[in-house]
C-alpha cells in the first residue's frame, strides 16, 4: 500500500486508509481510482495533476 | 525565423502550471521565466495549512528553481523584476537588459488590499500572497501567542483555523455578522463562525480604525471603538489582479487584465492568466480556473488555439473546524437559497425558478455531496 500526494494542493491520499466519505474504499490503489474523480481539497481531476509517491 | 524565447512573467502556480502544460506539448521550444522572487515552486493552498501540516515554509518548496530549470527546460530569471513592457517593439524591459519576445504571457498574480489604518504600527501588520510573505509572517509569529485577523474571507478563515491549530490565541475583525458572506447565504456561514468560535477563534464584528503599538504588544482599534490586544496582525482583506504594468504598456485592463476566451489581450501575442487576468469578464483566483487557463493556453501557444472552457467549479473552504465547500452563482431574478440543516451539516441550494441548481453551499458531511452535485450545475463558461 502506497501513500501519494497531489502537488497542487498537498492533499495526502493514503491507499490503506482509502476515502470511504468519498466512496472510495480501504485498500483502493491509486491507479484503480477512476479519472474523472477529483482531489477532495483543491478540486483537480485525477486526470489533470500528477500525484507523488511520498 | 523567428528564435526569440516565450516569455512567462511570473513563477507562481499560474505561470508554472502553464509551463509544465507546455512543456507536455512542446519540448523544444525556447522557454524564459522572470520571476521577481526565488522561483521556487510550492503549493499556493498549502501556505494556510500549514501549521496543521507542521511545514515551515521553507518545507513548503516542492521543487527549487534549479529543479523548475532542469524539469521545464526553461531559463528561469529570478529575483527579476521586468520594468516595463513595450509591446510594440514585442520586448520586455529589466533593470540591465531588454528581451525580445515571440509570445509573452503575464502571470503576474494579484497584491494584497491594504487596509487604511491610523496609528503608529501600521507597519507591523503582515499580509500573506506568496512563500515569502509567508516566511515573513511566520517569522514574526515565532514564539507569539495572539494572532488578530482583519477579514472573515477564504483565506481568514483558513488562516484562523491553522493558527488556533497551532496553539495561537486567535481574533477576526469582520465586517459582516457572518463569513464569507459573497460566496453563500447566512446559514452555512454562521456554521463556519461557530466552527471557528467553538476552537476558541473570537469574532468582532467591524473592521480596523487603528493599529498602535501598546504596552502589551499591539492595540488594534476597530471602527466602533472596541480594542483588541496582539502580538501580530495579518491582514486578509482581499486581493486585487496586478494592472499597473500591462495598463502602462497600453494592454487593456478592467479589474484584472482583459482577455478573450485564448486568453489574448489586445496586444499581439501577449497573454495573461491566473490571478492577474479578468478572463472574458470573469476575475477567479482559484485554483481550478487557473488548471483550466494553462491547459488552454499552452495548447494555443504550442500552436493549437484553444479556448478556456470552465465547468462549474466548486471551491472547498479549508476549515477543518466546519469543513465547506461552496461553488457561487451570480444572483438571478427568481433564483433563491433553498436551506437544509442537519445534524451532519448545512446543504444550501441555490435554485431558480424551475428548480434547476445553479450553485450550492455545503458544509460538515453535507460536502461529501460536492461532486454529484457539481455535475448538475451549469457551467461558467461552456
Amino acid at each position: 500500500m502506497k501513500t501519494w500526494q497531489c502537488v497542487v494542493c498537498g492533499f495526502i491520499y493514503n491507499e490503506a486508509a482509502g476515502l470511504p466519505e468519498e466512496g472510495i474504499a480501504a485498500g483502493t490503489a491509486w491507479t484503480d481510482i477512476p479519472e474523472d474523480w477529483a482531489c477532495p481539497d483543491c478540486g483537480v481531476a485525477k486526470a489533470d495533476f500528477d500525484m507523488i509517491e511520498v | 525565423m523567428n528564435t526569440s524565447p516565450i516569455i512567462i512573467i511570473g513563477s507562481g502556480m499560474a505561470a508554472y502550471t502553464l509551463a509544465r502544460e507546455f512543456r507536455k506539448l512542446d519540448a523544444d521550444t525556447a522557454l524564459t521565466i522572470i520571476t521577481a522572487d526565488a522561483g521556487d515552486a510550492y503549493s499556493k493552498p498549502m501556505l494556510s495549512t500549514a501549521y496543521t501540516q507542521g511545514k515551515s515554509a521553507a518545507q513548503l518548496v516542492t521543487m527549487s528553481a534549479d529543479k523548475m530549470r532542469e524539469q521545464l527546460k526553461a531559463t528561469i530569471l529570478t529575483h527579476t523584476r521586468v520594468i516595463a513592457i513595450n509591446v510594440a517593439a514585442k520586448q520586455v524591459q529589466l533593470a540591465s537588459e531588454t528581451l525580445d519576445y515571440s509570445k509573452l504571457v503575464l502571470a503576474l498574480g494579484a497584491d494584497t488590499v491594504k487596509p487604511k489604518l491610523e496609528g503608529d504600527a501600521t507597519d507591523a501588520i503582515y499580509s500573506v500572497n506568496d512563500l515569502e510573505d509567508y516566511a515573513r509572517f511566520r517569522t514574526a509569529a515565532e514564539g507569539k501567542k495572539r494572532v488578530t485577523i482583519f477579514g472573515g474571507g477564504l483565506i481568514g478563515c483558513e488562516f484562523a483555523n491553522d493558527l488556533v491549530n497551532a496553539g495561537y490565541s486567535v481574533d477576526i475583525a469582520h465586517p459582516h455578522h457572518y463569513p464569507l458572506e459573497r460566496l453563500m447565504p447566512e446559514v452555512p456561514g454562521m456554521a463556519i463562525k461557530n466552527g471557528l468560535a467553538q476552537l476558541g477563534v473570537r469574532w468582532h464584528l467591524g473592521f480596523a480604525s487603528a493599529v498602535n503599538h501598546g504596552t502589551d504588544g499591539l492595540v488594534v482599534t476597530l471602527n466602533d471603538g472596541t480594542t483588541i490586544n496582539a502580538d501580530v496582525v495579518l491582514s486578509a482583506i482581499g486581493l486585487r489582479p496586478r494592472i499597473q504594468m500591462a495598463q502602462a504598456a497600453g494592454i487593456n485592463v478592467q479589474r484584472g487584465i482583459v482577455t478573450d476566451r485564448q486568453l489574448r489581450t489586445n496586444a499581439p501575442d501577449v497573454y495573461a492568466l491566473g490571478d492577474c487576468a479578468e478572463v472574458a469578464g470573469h476575475v477567479l483566483p482559484y485554483v481550478l480556473p487557473l488548471m483550466a487557463q494553462a491547459r488552454a493556453l499552452a495548447a494555443t501557444l504550442s500552436g493549437t488555439a484553444t479556448e478556456v472552457a470552465y465547468p462549474a467549479m466548486p471551491v472547498v473552504v479549508k476549515t477543518p473546524a466546519c469543513p465547506t465547500a461552496v461553488a457561487t452563482a451570480n444572483p438571478l431574478d427568481g433564483a433563491t437559497w433553498q436551506v437544509n440543516c442537519t445534524e451532519d451539516g448545512v446543504c444550501a441550494l441555490y435554485q431558480d425558478a424551475e428548480g434547476k441548481l445553479l450553485g450550492f453551499a455545503l458544509t460538515g458531511k453535507e460536502t461529501a455531496q460536492r461532486q454529484t452535485l457539481a455535475k448538475q450545475l451549469p457551467p461558467i463558461l461552456n
